[in-house]
């Protein structure tokens, strides 16, 4: 339960920006990564768009400044010159930072309500709104007053 | 309308009040969390796993390498701080208090930090530490899944992580959490 009101708070969190505080040091000209081709850059723009940065909580590890951001985008590069595929890069983070570190977390029990949980709302509604038309259209509708003046 | 309307009817009427206040009370929850002022730590997934293997240079000893294999064979508290960390002269005389108890070997993790500012921060405030290591470019914090200073990790004499905190050790929390797990520990071997 506390999973899930605390991503319910994180993701109202994530509407609004909240400033956090900077505990990790900050390094404003950290070297830029270099890319040996578009194709590597755009892999790598597209992975880090989908890692939450660790510190900052509320943003990528595409959009921090942190350096433990910028450490972990030096790594995400390392790995995926490794050779690794996209999931393996996942994965790596996910074991030593936790399932956190994704923006759209496995499917798991743990997470079911997460995923499928704003499809129930929809089918409860839809089945709550079929009930009340159900019932208006059983009950006598009242005619239509054609004396009426509007 | 006609009559009275039939009891699953009125349980209707009453439907849009209940969401309403689930929704509430759903907020009420986010917000009472939100004020928890350890709502930002994350649980680290390495406890109960061995702590990754390092071969790390000492500070205050130019060449020499400790191991992850060094240090087996008894517990150890491994305590990430640098220089640049505000929070971490917060928690230093906690953590010097516990040190002298001699409880377990306290290991400094000297994480990004330069080498001057590091010996010279230990110089000012007092070194309460057994070894200090050093990981200037934070490779090997990855694999501790360090992301912030201070963080203290309690390793066992198997080498497997046992406890890790976030944030400035207080002598509440080694009260109430280091000191019973190392009684645990030491119950056990």
């Amino acid at each position: 339960m506390r999973v899930i009101l605390a991503s319910v708070l994180a993701l109202l969190l994530s509407l609004s920006s909240v400033a956090v505080p900077a505990l990790a040091q900050s390094n404003p000209n950290p070297a830029p990564l270099e890319f040996r081709d578009p194709a590597e850059e755009q892999r790598f723009h597209d992975l880090v768009l989908e890692l939450r940065c660790v510190m900052c909580q509320n943003q990528s590890l595409a959009d921090s400044n942190a350096q433990i951001a910028v450490d972990l985008r030096r790594e995400v590069l390392e790995l995926i010159r490794q050779g690794k595929n996209d999931a393996e890069v996942k994965e790596f983070l996910v074991a030593r930072y936790g399932e956190f570190v994704l923006y759209r977390p496995q499917v798991k029990s743990h997470t079911w309500l997460l995923w499928f949980g704003p499809a129930l709302v929809l089918l409860a509604g839809a089945i709550g709104i079929t009930i009340i038309v159900r019932r208006r259209s059983g009950n006598a509708p009242v005619p239509p007053d054609d004396s009426q003046e509007w | 309308m006609t009559g009275t309307p039939s009891p699953s009817r009125s349980i209707l009427r009453w439907l849009p009040l209940g969401l309403v206040a689930l929704l509430g009370a759903l907020l009420a929850a986010g917000v009472w969390l939100s004020r928890d002022p350890g709502r930002e730590k994350l649980p680290s997934p390495l406890i109960g796993k061995p702590a990754p293997e390092f071969a790390l240079p000492v500070l205050h000893e130019a060449g020499r390498l400790v191991s992850s294999d060094d240090l087996r064979g008894a517990p150890y508290l491994l305590n990430v701080w640098g220089s640049w960390c505000p929070e971490c002269r917060v928690e230093h005389p906690v953590l010097t208090r516990f040190a002298e108890t001699k409880r377990v070997r306290v290991i400094g993790y000297n994480w990004k930090d330069e080498h001057a500012d590091a010996l010279r921060w230990l110089e000012q405030f007092g070194n309460p530490y057994w070894l200090v290591l050093v990981d200037y470019d934070g490779r090997h914090a990855i694999d501790w899944g360090i992301y912030g200073a201070p963080e203290t990790f309690l390793v066992d004499g198997d080498g497997i992580i046992r406890w890790k905190h976030v944030g400035a050790v207080t002598d509440a929390v080694i009260r109430d959490e280091l000191v019973p797990l190392l009684d645990r520990i030491e119950r056990a071997q």
